[in-house]
């Protein structure tokens, strides 16, 4: 314990020194670099993270605690700390032996020798190279999963785990069910922040779901959609893990500038549980847009707000009935009662194969609006969103033929 | 005018510990005294250089005559602990919490020599739940998961400091609220948490998890005393990491628990003398924290050092946690079964499954 005490003290004196000229130029180098270059214990060189290694080739710690050290504090290395420095040297040795075993729980001992024996041959190629690409790709990404080799972003979001898992998954139910047909692809913003506004149906909120997955694949860079959840998401054991991971995060203010800060897509649905819990006899008639805060939102970022209006989401679970005291007991916004559930049980949670159409407009800049925050150019944005989801809702029904053939 | 005689609590604690260390040795300072109430380790009287060590307890009046005697012009509060290792006495640590907050403060506020305060806080105490925004800014609202939990004292103390900058508005207040500190040395209920053989997680959530390197820690705590950087910052590093994937990277096995069967796992390992699972922890670990840093960086004028995967993978070599299942080999494994399937050969160490 002494050892890795000395360790770390060493490494301590060492990253205090530099960049006290503070302000970020370029990403951090960390002055570690010979502690990260001692053999790690349980893990060969495939498992070694790409940020990990950077820093091996930043070259010497030394230089670069000197050139970087404007010197305001303990500038000279005192007595102690070369003492500490010293022993960081010496006690190179007993981590390394100490490093090469692998620490056993009872019980397991042999299987994990055997294992152990194995990873290290197998590590370099810890993917065989006869395998179909396809199922080298799928064991890749196993293998990355089992070791935690993945990075989310500072919202939770698993780009990774989303486009490998979660996307082919919801593309059967996309392709083949609702048979999604996509209108105004050419109005996805190529890059830069932007909002998307669609109107929200369906008691299940599968539109959601089905727009992101739209967005992502008709747009050329494969964008994805960060879409503002409600709270009660992210209260559902599963579904808020899953949420976050697909890219969701809580519809508020601060979380929606965030993302449109940095440049992403951002999609939400204004009318919230109003929308997704309204009778059958609503269908396509928009309920109120919340506070507009999302109009707000994008004045304040100055980003454009493509409209967007789904249509068949409104059919697949048609709410005929809401049992309130079951909805209060289990803490819903509402317990809906459809032709099918909850009459047939589980089956009833079955949506109806409507087609759909998902069709995005022409972006609606906000470039004339004053940032300040004038609350009536927010609601008069509000309105004009609304409006222009409204007709392109209208005129998509009139061309419609029939729910389910389109 | 910059420090000269300065006074670090906490110095028990591995921070409060390793910045008297880092103080005794800077030649720029006339004085430097260290208090906790537990003697300093061998470890900390080998390297404190000139810094002095008092035994004291902050709660007693005693701090006041130390503070007028030794004529000190700064006051380090690190001594805070929001996130006891193991299972404490809760009035104790409250005790020294509030009562000995209260005390210090009350003896910056009569000396007229002290003229600056830095204080650890921790980014706790902006809560975590489903309604939290996603990226907690300084100027976010706080709140605590419980009235009685460790996090409501930092909340209080905050308050007391607000109180201070109110009737001392010469004092330079320097507030630093830590993410969870990480690090080979670092002991906390997270670094025991993850340190489980079988690590009990809530069933249904994953938490995203940000940490701080204890070097990156100990260099803005180092920075706020020796310059004059008033304001409240978070202190976090770079990047978010997953709670299954930190006990992936760990090699632990993880056991998602219904959180209805929390109150039952809970007194289990507080009577293991394990960890204790407070109602902070827990709602840390379901819903997770993360702070924003651009203050820190741009204000102040720190970039921490070590990514929170980085502190993490430090943490786990520093430890020495060796995998309880030996995931990578798992990987190879699968990607051997997959090879047999395909080539129709089985290769011999694919049986046992």
């Amino acid at each position: 314990m002494t050892d890795r005490d000395h360790v770390n003290g060493a490494r301590l004196s060492g990253n205090g020194r530099g960049r006290r000229d503070g302000v970020a130029e370029g990403p951090p180098i960390p002055e570690q670099a010979t502690v990260l270059r001692l053999p790690r214990p349980d893990r060969g060189p495939a498992g070694e993270p790409d940020g990990a290694r950077e820093p091996d080739e930043a070259g010497d710690p030394e230089s670069h605690g000197a050139s970087r050290g404007t010197g305001t504090g303990a500038e000279p290395a005192t007595a102690a700390q070369r003492g500490e420095s010293g022993e960081h040297s010496r006690s190179g040795e007993p981590r390394r032996s100490q490093g090469a075993s692998i620490v056993r729980f009872p019980g397991a001992a042999t299987t994990e020798e055997r294992w152990a024996h194995s990873g290290q041959d197998g590590r370099t190629d810890a993917v065989p190279e006869v395998l179909p690409e396809s199922l080298a790709e799928a064991v890749a990404f196993l293998a990355n999963r089992l070791t935690g080799e993945y990075t989310v972003d500072e919202f939770g979001f698993d780009a990774d785990l989303t486009e490998q898992v979660i996307a082919p998954a919801l593309r059967v139910l996309y392709d083949k069910w609702f048979r999604v047909d996509v209108r105004g692809a050419e109005h996805l913003p190529e890059r830069g922040g932007a909002l998307l506004v669609a109107n929200h149906s369906g008691t299940l909120p599968l539109d959601a779901a089905m727009t992101a997955l739209a967005v992502h694949d008709n747009h050329p860079g494969d964008r994805f959609l960060r879409i503002l959840g409600a709270d009660l998401v992210f209260q559902i054991p599963v579904l808020g893990s899953l949420a976050r991971k697909t890219g969701q995060t809580l519809a508020c203010s601060s979380d929606a500038e965030r993302l449109l800060g940095r440049g992403e897509f951002v999609g939400v649905f204004p009318e919230g549980f109003k929308g997704v819990g309204k009778h059958f006899s609503a269908r396509y008639k928009l309920q109120r847009f919340g506070r507009g805060g999302f109009a707000s939102a994008a004045i304040r970022a100055g980003v454009p707000i493509v409209p967007c209006a789904i249509v068949g989401a409104e059919e697949i679970y048609p709410k005929l009935g809401d049992i309130k005291p079951l909805a209060r007991l289990l803490g819903l916004p509402y317990f809906p009662v459809t032709p099918f559930f909850p009459l047939l049980g589980p089956l009833g949670a079955i949506p109806l194969p409507t087609k759909w159409t998902i069709e995005f407009g022409e972006p609606i800049e906000v470039d004339g609006c004053a940032s300040d925050g004038d609350p009536m150019e927010a609601f008069t944005l509000t309105d004009q969103v609304r409006e222009a989801i409204q007709q392109m809702l209208y005129t998509r029904l009139e061309r419609r033929r029939g729910v389910f053939g389109g | 005018m910059p420090s000269n005689v300065v006074l670090v609590t906490g110095v028990g604690g591995e921070l409060g510990g390793k910045l008297l260390a880092r103080l005794g040795s800077n030649e720029q300072l006339e004085r430097v005294i260290g208090v906790d109430t537990v003697p300093p380790s061998q470890w900390l009287v080998d390297r404190m250089g000139r810094a002095e060590f008092v035994r004291a307890d902050i709660r007693n009046p005693l701090i006041e005559r130390i503070i007028a005697d030794a004529g000190v012009d700064t006051v380090v509060h690190a001594s805070m602990t929001a996130h006891p290792a193991g299972p404490a006495p809760r009035v104790a640590v409250k005790d020294t919490n509030i009562i000995g907050t209260m005390r210090l403060f009350a003896a910056c506020q009569r000396s007229p020599r002290v003229r600056k305060l830095v204080v650890k806080s921790t980014a706790a105490v902006y809560g975590a739940g489903p309604r939290s925004q996603a990226v907690f800014t300084e100027d976010s609202p706080l709140k605590p998961a419980s009235s009685r939990g460790y996090v409501s004292d930092a909340i209080d103390m905050e308050g007391y400091i607000r109180g201070l900058r109110r009737r001392r508005p010469d004092l330079t207040v320097t507030t630093a609220r830590f993410a969870n500190l990480m690090g080979p040395a670092v002991d906390t209920v997270l670094t025991r948490y993850f340190a489980l053989p079988v690590v009990p997680t809530i069933f249904g959530y994953d938490a995203r998890m940000q940490f701080v390197h204890s070097a990156d820690a100990l260099a803005v705590l180092e920075q706020a005393t020796m310059r004059d950087i008033p304001g409240t910052f978070n202190v976090a590093a770079d990047g978010v990491i997953m709670l299954s994937q930190a006990i992936r990277l760990a090699g632990r096995v993880e056991l998602p628990v219904p959180s209805s069967a929390l109150p039952t796992i809970a007194p289990v390992l507080r009577g293991a003398k394990l960890v204790d699972f407070s109602p902070d922890q827990i709602q840390l670990l379901t819903y997770g924290r993360v702070v924003d840093t651009t203050r820190l960086e741009q204000e102040f004028g720190y970039a921490p050092r070590w990514t929170t995967r980085e502190a993490f993978d430090d943490y786990v070599r520093g430890r020495a946690l060796g995998p309880v299942v030996d995931r990578e080999s798992l990987a190879t494994l699968a990607g051997k079964v997959a090879t047999s399937a395909v080539s129709g050969q089985a290769s011999g160490r694919a049986q046992p499954w």
